[in-house]
């Protein structure tokens, strides 16, 4: 039980993104469409999530005063990991993800999850911690980009919906960004309270 | 177990291990992945010279040529039917994008006309810029379309600019980068054609 409330809070209750309003910066960057920002989401919630299990098996070994250093080469490892992998085996969504995988390095979700859960508590929990809050972040991001792909570019998906004389280009662009998130953030917290 | 002390030698031994380790991983997984990536760029790069040129039955041996102004040079694929030169993929590049590097493979066919292009890398704004993928080779709009013309006959710079090739709408700049790599890969090509047709000469 205490597991499952583990895995369901990063989705809702702390989502990252919704609730915490961490890792903005791939967040904006990154969903001018569904695809992209479940790419990013998925790589995230791979780090995260070994990330995690790593942290959590070496932190007693850890000196106090080099955590960080050991916590972000850890997590370098990693990402680095999931770039070449992308980059061997799907080049196309690592070509539009590009500079954005590199920097899930100093994405401070993961960073966060490994200094306030990984470091406290034993693996199992981190690992579930991890995937927990890595689906909340993807889910957060589909969600961000397929209302900017479905306001932008007229498509969902890369599926045409309607023509692209009608669309409002400003979605696609970085103020979109922002407005769809605060409208999100503010209807999600409208729930949240109910 | 307690948390080991945060003492000099501690430090030391946790952080070299930590690289260590992380760096042997990540050595082991580049092996790994270095073939797959490899092969995926040359794919990659063979699906657009297949889609720019004319058809062609054999790729000669690539060379490459020094860009008409300063920079990368360029590589040029010439391509032969039934041992004839029926035109030239040319893998070019501009560095006047909105977000930097534009590289594109450029198809010339024997009459030096343009017969296609793909873009192979842009950080363009999405939904403006990005639109250069297919906006230069739309049939339907003469204006705007560069298959079939050449840099000779044709004067390759946006309308705005005094040329004859409509801009990507809101996209000027972008637009002006895409012409500066393709007629740096006509001049490139032009200038290297007679190598071309000497190998083709002694095949």
């Amino acid at each position: 039980m205490n597991q499952w409330k583990n895995f369901t809070k990063g989705i809702i209750k702390e989502n990252p993104i919704f609730v915490l309003v961490l890792g903005m910066c791939p967040t904006l960057g990154v969903t001018s469409s569904a695809i992209n920002g479940l790419g990013m989401g998925l790589a995230t919630t791979f780090v995260l999530m070994m990330s995690n299990i790593v942290i959590s098996l070496v932190k007693d070994v850890i000196p106090e005063k080099v955590r960080i250093p050991s916590f972000i080469v850890i997590i370098a490892a990693f990402v680095t990991v999931v770039q070449l992998t992308m980059q061997a085996y799907v080049p196309a969504l690592y070509k539009s993800l590009g500079l954005f995988i590199p920097l899930i390095v100093v994405n401070c979700i993961v960073l966060g999850r490994a200094e306030a859960f990984a470091s406290k508590n034993n693996i199992i929990s981190s690992a579930i911690d991890g995937l927990g809050i890595g689906l909340g972040f993807s889910f957060a991001l589909v969600l961000l980009g397929s209302i900017r792909e479905i306001l932008g570019s007229g498509k969902l998906f890369n599926m045409t919906l309607y023509s692209e004389n009608h669309v409002t280009l400003l979605f696609v662009l970085a103020p979109g960004a922002f407005i769809v998130l605060g409208y999100l953030i503010a209807l999600i917290n409208r729930i949240r309270k109910n | 177990m307690a948390k080991r002390e945060s003492t000099f030698i501690n430090m030391v031994i946790t952080l070299l291990l930590v690289t260590l380790i992380a760096a042997l991983a990540l050595g082991y997984v580049y092996d790994l992945t270095k073939a797959p990536i490899e092969a995926a760029k040359l794919k990659a790069q063979a699906e657009a010279i297949t889609k720019v040129l004319p058809e062609f039955d054999r790729l000669g041996d690539s060379y490459k040529v020094p860009a008409e102004s300063a920079g990368d040079s360029l590589e040029i694929f010439p391509a032969y039917k039934n041992d004839r030169l029926v035109g030239a993929a040319v893998k070019t590049w501009s560095k006047k994008g909105f977000g930097g590097m534009i590289s594109i493979m450029a198809g010339i066919d024997e009459k030096g006309n343009f017969s296609g292009y793909e873009v192979l890398e842009l950080s363009e704004t999405p939904g403006l810029g990005t639109k250069m993928v297919t906006w230069f080779k739309n049939p339907d709009k003469p204006k705007q379309d560069i298959i079939g013309k050449n840099p000779k006959t044709t004067k390759f710079q946006v309308s705005k600019d005094g040329g004859d090739i409509d801009a990507i709408t809101a996209s000027t700049i972008s637009s002006r980068a895409f012409l500066d790599a393709m007629v740096r890969a006509y001049n490139s090509y032009e200038k290297n054609k007679n190598a071309t047709s000497g190998i083709a000469g002694t095949k």
